[in-house]
């Protein structure tokens, strides 16, 4: 066993249990389009002869405001990235590049939300909202992920790899603090925007919890909570409707991940997110 | 001095948010787990440590958090490890690596809340998809969420299944970024690769691993939303996690002292992981 | 310039007219309701609140919110913030919880006159058996049910039972379950004889009716204390572990409420308990034929009613509770009532409802939509106490840690009685 010169028969056994992997792993998709294409007596027998159709989906879709939550959570993933990246790259930049008083100290703060994440404080939160009257509305939804250790973390790691004498060359043209970090730095930090844009879209596009217990309302509720509410039912459960469901909600963030796959690879390789 | 100014006018917004929404509440929480829970429209009496003594008493607790102890032993490692053998097998040529590298990955993009449903069937005894192939092997029935023995293993699976793909794509990003010519010149020493990875690859997955374990300590302590759909924390506690136990008592049984008295615990569980994680392994991996 | 203070003046006007119709009369109501969004059931209340709309100008919004469970905190959750619904429907048996909570507003203190009260004595009695409390009513039953049993026609001849005869009493039941229970050659089990939901939110329903069946009653109607270590509760355990344990007839550990109607669909169990709400779904998607019967008790039928009621929340302002009563009361007159039960199979909630014509026709038409209503004089009242969330809980641990063979029954029943009490203490001194 060298590295390099394989055994073709070891190879090929190892792209073997690669796929197997991949196909156990692919279980839960497989079924939910088997189901969601089937009338629901076959939703749990594998007949290969099963008859095709469409009325899982049209059934889903009338059944609950799905155009409705997937606004929603639209909206929300929207308003979470756009004062992420805002707010994220300046403090980013400032423990990157500054050296200010108290600056190691308000790191470890940061920091430790890396660790103590919102969901676990869920009940104070909760509190907090209520006494600012925001309860079911996004903005409470977002709210207590807007600060991000992560995002700061992740852009602060970039922004310390651009060289210094790029910022000086700004500097000497003139540009202020804000100039610099707007010509110099965020284009340069580009996929790790990319990379970290897909986590944090991925994150709160599949998020429960904390909007399960934020929102009461149609007019605020994210896809997972109108999923939720759509599945549990007093007859029991119906492996059509929900797996309709499930595709149809899913499909645009897979959509997206398909077309996008290469470069978002790329963006976590050059990003160095590791 | 206006240097010092720029930058906190950088930082406060990030500050100001992350205070509001992690460090306040959680001194909040302490605070309130001091407090007994307010009845009616009076409020709550100070009763000191009494809810962690009422917390010492209560059996469902220490269940809890044997069981997320046990959570978090399995799912830790188990993606972590599954996550860099993932990684390395869709980091060299091979047919329909994209494909693959796709099916790894895509549990992530599927909302837990709704493949929790789709598991539900997985796991459905007698016509549910594993009984179905178990019985083409002469296995008989398993309810597997229905007993307690197998209803935590089956939770756990769900979230390795979830999380190891998220895990892979950041072993993945640094393997590519690893120099080619290291490989090259290995493979011309005739170093063995089971070797080669444990003195190269391995070493160099060193910061991308305490990156990863951090994300998957935090999971561990956060992921519940299937046990929210398929258990609801039983049979009989079997599956009962932390994070649900303060979801049922702040929300379900609205004792909102109890829930911030075990809100601390968790807190303390994560911050002492914090410091064995930054102190352990972070001496080793260089951030600067 | 006549034009804007025109338009001034239609401003000024339009921002003021809300707030003084608010003071007369109300234009919108929100509640929530306990129903998968977009479930047939959806639809259905949908519908109405059109039809009230249409006749009476007020738009009644309904938030659908999950399972009862769900609903139940979505409800207390949004009303402790302050917002929330004006009134919901939320298991009946939630009374004595939600009143000590301090959120309910009792129809007394809304106003009753002389006719208001004609209506709500025209109720089934044992549907307001979880309305009284304080010598006050609380709520008012909307969706109610039974538990009764649902059972496949097909299976029962296949083995050589009577179809039309179901069992009546314990032994009956365990026998009949007995013969149908398949196995194949390798003795495995093809089909169970029987299966009764275990999991949170249910377990407790499914115990109710079996105590019932031995004739005892779980907790006092104060609500205060619970009587799980009783001989004859320690009885109805027994029995229901013995299912698996001595007669295997039903599968070992527990069994999902969502689960059993695809079990019983998919042929894999002849018997189960279930709500007569399931009745219309199950009659849609069967594709054998199917009965209904009442429970079997030890000696005789016994069953327990469950279901939802309306309650009314007191942040809502004296003139939303009146207009939510108003709504409460068109929503189950005779012929509403009828057509609820009609397409959903729920118990229509009084018997007026059962003299209309379309319910009449129906039920000739659909034996089955009139069994639960037989079982209605044998059926007791669901387990409702104080923190009852968390009694619930603690009856059903155990319960559940009986059928996995971790306790005994009597174990199992000394620990939630223990457990109960301890979270009832402070209810009984006062």
């Amino acid at each position: 066993m060298i590295a390099g010169t394989r055994h073709p028969v070891w190879t090929t056994l190892e792209i073997a249990a690669a796929w197997l992997l991949g196909l156990l792993w692919l279980l839960p998709l497989l079924y939910a389009a088997w189901t969601a294409i089937h009338p629901a007596a076959y939703a749990t027998h594998f007949t290969p002869t099963a008859p095709l159709t469409v009325a899982n989906f049209v059934a889903a879709w009338q059944a609950a405001p799905f155009g409705r939550y997937l606004l929603n959570t639209f909206l929300l993933c929207s308003l979470i990235l756009a004062v992420q990246f805002v707010v994220c790259t300046t403090a980013a930049f400032a423990f990157a590049r500054l050296s200010f008083v108290g600056r190691d100290l308000l790191f470890g703060l940061v920091l430790l939300q890396l660790m103590i994440m919102p969901d676990a404080l869920l009940v104070e939160n909760y509190r907090t909202l209520a006494q600012l009257r925001l309860v079911d509305t996004i903005t409470a939804i977002a709210l207590p992920y807007l600060g991000s250790a992560f995002g700061i973390f992740l852009l602060r790691q970039t922004f310390m790899t651009v060289p210094q004498a790029l910022d000086d060359a700004a500097r000497l043209e003139g540009c202020g603090l804000l100039g610099r970090l707007w010509r110099v730095y965020v284009p340069l930090a580009r996929p790790t925007y990319i990379a970290y844009g897909l986590v944090s879209v991925s994150y709160h596009w599949n998020n429960f919890l904390w909007p399960l217990v934020i929102t009461n309302s149609v007019t605020t509720r994210p896809l997972t909570v109108g999923l939720a509410v759509f599945a549990t039912t007093d007859q029991g459960i119906d492996w059509s409707i929900i797996t309709a469901a499930t595709l149809m909600t899913s499909a645009p963030l897979l959509l997206a991940f398909l077309l996008f796959q290469r470069q978002f690879v790329a963006s976590f390789m050059r990003a160095g997110v590791r | 001095m206006r240097a010092s100014l720029a930058a906190w006018a950088l930082v406060l917004p990030s500050l100001l948010l992350l205070v509001a929404f992690t460090h306040w509440p959680a001194v909040e929480t302490l605070w309130h787990s001091l407090h007994a829970t307010p009845r009616g429209n009076r409020p709550a009496p100070f009763v000191g440590l009494d809810n962690y003594r009422a917390l010492l008493d209560d059996p469902v607790f220490f269940r809890a958090l044997w069981n997320n102890t046990i959570y978090a032993a399995v799912t830790i490692p188990a993606s972590v490890v599954l996550a860099l053998v993932m990684a390395l097998a869709v980091n060299r040529a091979m047919p329909g690596r994209a494909l693959l590298r796709m099916a790894y990955f895509l549990p992530t993009m599927l909302p837990m809340i709704a493949v929790a449903n789709i598991w539900l069937f997985f796991y459905t005894p007698d016509y549910g998809l594993f009984d179905q192939v178990l019985s083409l092997f002469g296995f008989g029935r398993h309810n597997w969420l229905g007993d307690a023995a197998t209803a935590l293993p089956a939770m756990i699976a769900v979230a390795v299944w979830k999380e190891a793909g998220f895990f892979m794509i950041f072993y993945l990003a640094a393997l590519q970024t690893m120099p080619p010519d290291l490989h090259e010149a290995a493979s011309l020493d005739g170093t063995p690769r089971i070797m080669f990875f444990r003195r190269v690859t391995l070493p160099l997955l060193m910061p991308t691993t305490l990156f990863v374990l951090v994300n998957a300590v935090v999971n561990a302590f956060r992921m519940i939303d299937h046990v929210v759909v398929m258990t609801r924390g039983g049979p009989d506690n079997a599956t009962t996690l932390l994070l649900y136990y303060i979801y049922e008592t702040g929300f379900r049984f609205w004792d909102t002292a109890t829930a911030a008295t075990l809100t601390v615990v968790l807190l303390a569980i994560l911050a002492a992981l914090a410091v064995l994680q930054f102190g352990v392994f972070g001496r080793r991996v260089h951030y600067r | 310039m006549i034009r804007r203070r025109h338009l001034l003046a239609a401003t000024t006007g339009l921002l003021a007219a809300p707030a003084v119709l608010r003071a007369q009369t109300v234009e919108k109501l929100t509640f929530y309701y306990p129903v998968a969004v977009g479930g047939p059931l959806a639809q259905i209340i949908d519908g109405y609140c059109k039809a009230y709309h249409e006749e009476t100008g007020v738009t009644v919004e309904a938030v659908y919110a999950g399972d009862y469970s769900q609903a139940l905190i979505k409800a207390t959750t949004a009303l402790k913030a302050g917002a929330g619904p004006q009134f919901a429907v939320l298991l009946a048996a939630e009374m004595h919880s939600l009143q000590d909570q301090d959120i309910l507003v009792s129809l007394d203190e809304i106003g009753l006159d002389a006719e208001a009260k004609r209506w709500l004595d025209g109720f089934y009695p044992a549907f307001l058996a979880n309305s009284h409390a304080e010598g006050k009513t609380w709520s008012v039953p909307f969706q109610r049910s039974t538990a009764i049993f649902y059972y496949d026609k097909a299976a029962f001849t296949e083995a050589g039972l009577d179809p039309a005869k179901f069992p009546t009493t314990w032994a009956e039941l365990v026998a009949a379950a007995g013969k149908l229970t398949r196995r194949d050659a390798s003795g495995k089990v093809t089909r169970w004889g029987i299966k009764m939901a275990a999991d949170l939110g249910n377990a407790q329903w499914t115990f109710g009716a079996l105590a019932n069946q031995v004739d005892h009653r779980l907790m006092n109607e104060a609500g205060t204390q619970v009587f799980f270590d009783d001989p004859k509760a320690i009885e109805a355990m027994t029995f229901w572990r013995g299912l698996a344990a001595d007669h295997h007839v039903t599968p070992d550990g527990i069994s999902a409420w969502s689960q059993l109607s695809p079990d019983f669909l998919e042929g894999n169990t002849a018997i189960i308990q279930h709500t007569t709400g399931n009745l219309t779904n199950v009659r849609d998607k069967a594709r054998f034929p199917f009965g209904v019967a009442g429970l079997a008790g030890k000696t005789a039928p016994r069953s327990v009613v469950g279901g939802g009621n309306l309650y009314f929340f007191r942040n809502a302002s004296p003139a939303e509770r009146q207009a939510a009563l108003r709504f409460a009361r068109w929503v189950s007159a005779p012929e509403r009532a009828a057509d609820w039960s009609i397409r959903t199979g729920y118990i229509a909630t009084s018997p007026a409802a059962y003299e209309t014509p379309a319910l009449q026709a129906y039920v000739a038409k659909f034996p089955e939509a009139n069994v639960a209503r037989t079982f209605l004089p044998v059926a007791t009242g669901e387990l409702s106490t104080y923190e009852n969330q968390r009694v619930y809980k603690a009856l059903t641990d155990n319960i559940q840690a009986c059928l996995n063979g971790g306790k005994t029954p009597k174990q199992a029943m000394q620990e939630a009685q223990a457990e109960s009490d301890r979270i009832l203490r402070r209810y009984q001194k006062a």
